[in-house]
């Protein structure tokens, strides 16, 4: 049984007294592939953490289909910067089934697989803190999907890449994708949006101005906004 | 200037013809700081490493006076367990005074505050860069513990080090504790003390130069971990 769909239902997130997103309401079903578009401070970030349970909410709630503590079982993370552990790259890798306890021969074989599927299978002892830019993006990525997840909320993963590295991250999130995963992808990188994006979530000022499929997204959103967005004259 | 090439030259041939006394007090040296240093790792060390991801109301309070302990006098520590352990005191029926674990319980005190108080800025470092994704992973507390202090081993033999810099390296808590007593109690520090106060430069200047060694010997090994840490490899 999938933990999707999630509910939010008026959910704001304040910091400093500042409201930083909301009151943001909405019902994301399984399996889809969903980019949140939106300029630089627009609440991006702060809108995936806050699905993800990591934000602390000031009001309204998120509601999965199981528990809450069940569904963060089922939910992985990737960061807009990468958090690496020192530890080697095969270590990073397996670092979540480690810690369900998995057996630790059959952690390192998926983690082996993993990284030669995201090109490090020569640097298996290496440490990962040594990698570069796009390396340490892909590290983040293989270890959000080992575990198999329902969901994967990555933000803005390919901000600072190349073109190959930016290529093998969109791939990698299409097969995760295709193999059933649900997908919440932030980024301000409309050829991204447009080459992933089957649902664009557009956000700006902490609240969400316009929800479409991407095709209509794209041929002429209806918010102001959005259409500022994607004619480059906000970002 | 005479008496100080008499004692080198003296000091010379008492560390290579290996002089019973001298190897004898230098193995007691480490001995009691070595012992000590792992007590007080074993409590420092995951004191800081709790402190560094814990959130409680007298966390900063906590804090300030860890760092104050670390700047405790040996002189008063020494006093402190003396009161503690002499035959009127509390502890007194253990018959622990002038005894090596006198010395090493005061070391303990000396050393624990240091190393957890190292140990806490380290963590706290790493624990800033892991924090959402340890969060993120769902990790109990205990997990948490367990990364950090993994990931952070370098750094904390780094702050283990620097504990024992400061236990083999100290004379007012032992020489109060210890007693100074030939065959029994008798240390580098507190022989080079009474050595020197007995005009015995040689010995003295013989024991100094052991004591110098090790203290070397431990910069150096902090060297070689920070630098191995820099460059990213471990
Ligand atoms: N701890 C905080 N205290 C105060 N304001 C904050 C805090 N964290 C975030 N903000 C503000 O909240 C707003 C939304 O931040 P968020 O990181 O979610 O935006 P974003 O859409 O991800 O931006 P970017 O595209 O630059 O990553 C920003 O204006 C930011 O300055
Ligand atoms: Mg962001």
């Amino acid at each position: 049984m999938s933990i999707l769909p999630v509910n939010l239902s008026n959910v704001t997130v304040e910091k400093r007294g500042k409201r930083i997103i909301g009151p943001v309401s909405m019902e994301l079903p399984g399996g889809g592939l969903t980019i949140v578009l939106g300029p630089n401070g627009a609440g991006k970030t702060t809108l995936l953490r806050t699905m993800h349970g990591i934000e602390r909410i000031s009001g309204g709630d998120v509601r999965w289909q199981v528990s809450r503590r069940e569904a963060e079982l089922h939910q992985s993370f990737v960061f807009q910067t990468p958090i690496i552990m020192r530890r080697s790259v095969l270590d990073n890798i397996a670092y979540p089934l480690h810690l369900r306890g998995h057996p630790r021969k059959a952690s390192r074989q998926q983690a082996e697989d993993w990284a030669q599927r995201i090109g490090l299978g020569d640097a298996l002892e290496r440490p990962a803190t040594v990698l570069s830019g796009g390396e340490r993006q892909k590290l983040a990525l293989a270890r959000a999907l080992i575990i198999k997840p329902d969901i994967v909320f990555l933000d803005e993963p390919t901000a600072n890449l190349d073109g190959s590295a930016m290529r093998d991250i969109e791939q990698l999130v299409q097969d995760a994708h295709e193999s059933g995963m649900t997908i919440v992808l932030a980024t301000h990188n409309l050829g991204q949006a447009r080459r992933l994006g089957k649902e664009v979530i557009y956000i700006q000022d902490g609240v969400i101005q316009e929800r479409s499929s991407a095709k209509a997204f794209f041929a002429g959103p209806e918010d102001a906004g959005a259409a500022a967005f994607i004619n480059g004259d906000i970002v | 200037m005479g008496d100080i090439w008499e004692g080198l030259e003296a000091a010379f041939w008492l560390i290579v013809t290996l002089d019973p006394e001298l190897v004898q007090i230098s193995l007691r040296s480490l001995q009691v700081s070595i012992t000590a240093v792992a007590i007080a790792a074993l409590i420092g060390v995951p004191f800081g490493a709790w402190l560094a991801i814990s959130r409680f109301r007298r966390r900063r309070a906590t804090i300030a006076v860890l760092n104050a302990l670390m700047g405790l006098p040996p002189v008063v520590v020494g006093l402190f367990v003396y009161l503690l352990l002499s035959r009127s005191g509390p502890f007194g029926v253990l018959g622990l005074l002038y005894t090596p674990t006198a010395m090493i319980i005061a070391q303990v005190i000396i050393a624990t505050p240091l190393i957890a108080s190292i140990s806490h800025q380290a963590i706290r470092d790493l624990w800033a860069d892991y924090h959402d994704l340890l969060i993120s992973l769902n990790t109990t507390k205990r997990q948490r513990m367990r990364a950090l202090v993994w990931d952070g081993r370098r750094s904390l033999l780094t702050a283990t080090l620097a504990g024992f810099g400061r236990a083999i390296g100290e004379v007012g808590a032992i020489m109060i504790v210890g007693g100074n007593i030939e065959n029994a109690t008798r240390v580098l520090t507190t022989s080079i003390a009474l050595e020197t106060s007995k005009g015995n430069f040689a010995l003295a200047l013989g024991l100094g130069f052991v004591l110098i060694a090790i203290a070397i010997a431990i910069n150096l090994g902090i060297h070689a971990i920070s630098g191995t840490e820099r460059e990213g490899r471990w």
